[in-house]
């Protein structure tokens, strides 16, 4: 896939139009997860809307976004930052070998009360 | 009444709890539960991507199969009824993921959305009604309880349509019909931290212990949840700062059916 392509592609799984953003910032101001991510919800759409691809796969921003639809709720334009992470995160763990958790990691972190809900969320999240 | 249940994974191991409050429960409000045959995991999380079929798949046999069997589809679980109510929408659309899931999964006629999804809260408040619980309850609870919605019940709300998502108030109507008093709290539909704990155990501390010290900080005793992670959450996470249980639980005590 060449760049180009790539980004296409992210914004087709997004689903979302980021060209409708105007930059109020209410999503970030809203994020839960705002001071774990070094890209914050407004900047996954405005860098998305720039085509700066490399960013993106390279933040770290991806694995702390709760999924919480905060940011969806809030902005007056239609817009999904949340929809946008979830393209790029999905677009990573496609890669080969850039799952986000490795099963072996799990068991020691697994307590007794931990529900299967959590297990599965993380996977369908993290991993493909 | 009967009505087609969705359980999930979670409620038949870890969350036992909240299953069989709430059967007990809807049996002695005139509700029968008939768990659905053959049902799968929804997946836990609704899928966004929008190449995501597979990941749909055991959403759509499960309201196919209700479609045939009564028309409506009962959900408890949070997170099921986030992934089943969104992919019943992706249905009702008829766009790529409805095309593609038809095909695949070839039912004598196509699926188009047609079932209701109905969280339990749901089916309290409109199948039974609040005031029919009201007289049905023997135990008043007579203390302060903090409602706690998180995120999956509520958003995104164009699709989830369960409340207001800014400032909800079926959980309140509940906790009063039971006889207790609500909380209202600022950090009752904030996120309890849900899935990120294996990456960043940091996350749902923080985001636990804000929820119980705001709800706290407003008076409540105790912190009741629908869904099975924000429990573990609240309790694992939250430092222990109140109580937190299945708003189930607090029913079957309210209608003396507990165990």
């Amino acid at each position: 896939m060449t760049r180009e392509e790539r980004l296409e592609n992210i914004s087709t799984l997004s689903g979302t139009d980021v060209k409708k953003c105007m930059k109020c910032g209410k999503c970030s101001g809203r994020c839960p997860a705002f001071k774990e991510m070094d890209i914050k919800p407004h900047q996954f759409v405005s860098l998305l809307a720039q085509g700066k691809l490399e960013k993106l796969l390279e933040c770290e921003a991806i694995w702390s976004c709760l999924s919480c639809m905060a940011c969806v709720e809030r902005c007056p334009r239609g817009v999904a930052p949340a929809a946008v992470v979830e393209a790029v995160r999905d677009t990573v763990v496609r890669m080969q070998g850039k799952n986000g958790i490795k099963a072996e990691d799990i068991p020691p972190i697994v307590d007794e009360l931990i529900p299967q809900q959590l297990l599965v969320s993380a996977y369908r999240k993290y991993n493909k | 009444m009967k009505l087609c249940y969705y359980p999930g994974c979670t409620l038949k191991t870890k969350a036992q709890a909240l299953d069989k409050t709430a059967r007990k429960c809807a049996a002695a409000l005139g509700v029968e539960m008939e768990e659905i045959e053959n049902w799968q995991c929804c997946g836990a999380v609704y899928p966004m991507g929008t190449d995501e079929i597979a990941t749909k798949l055991s959403a759509v046999r499960a309201l196919e199969y209700a479609k045939r069997n009564g028309g409506k589809l009962l959900t408890l679980c949070s997170a099921c009824h986030n992934v089943i109510k969104r992919t019943n929408e992706d249905m009702k659309a008829g766009g790529d993921i409805a095309i593609r899931a038809n095909n695949y999964s070839k039912f004598d006629e196509p699926y188009k959305g047609e079932t209701e999804v109905l969280h339990y809260l749901e089916m309290l408040k409109n199948v039974v009604g609040f005031d029919n619980i009201r007289k049905a309850v023997k135990n008043p609870l007579n203390r302060k309880i903090g409602a706690y919605y998180g995120c999956l019940l509520l958003r995104p709300s164009g699709v989830m349509a369960f409340d207001n998502p800014e400032n909800p108030t079926i959980i309140e109507d509940f906790i009063r019909s039971i006889g207790g008093t609500p909380v209202v709290y600022p950090f009752r539909n904030e996120c309890c931290g849900a899935y990120v704990g294996l990456k960043n155990k940091e996350l749902p501390k923080k985001k636990s212990e804000k929820v119980l010290s705001s709800a706290k900080e407003k008076g409540a005793e105790e912190v009741i949840t629908a869904c099975p992670l924000c429990l573990y959450n609240l309790q694992a996470n939250g430092g222990g700062i109140l109580p937190v249980r299945y708003f189930t639980e607090l029913l079957a005590e309210a209608l003396g059916v507990e165990e």
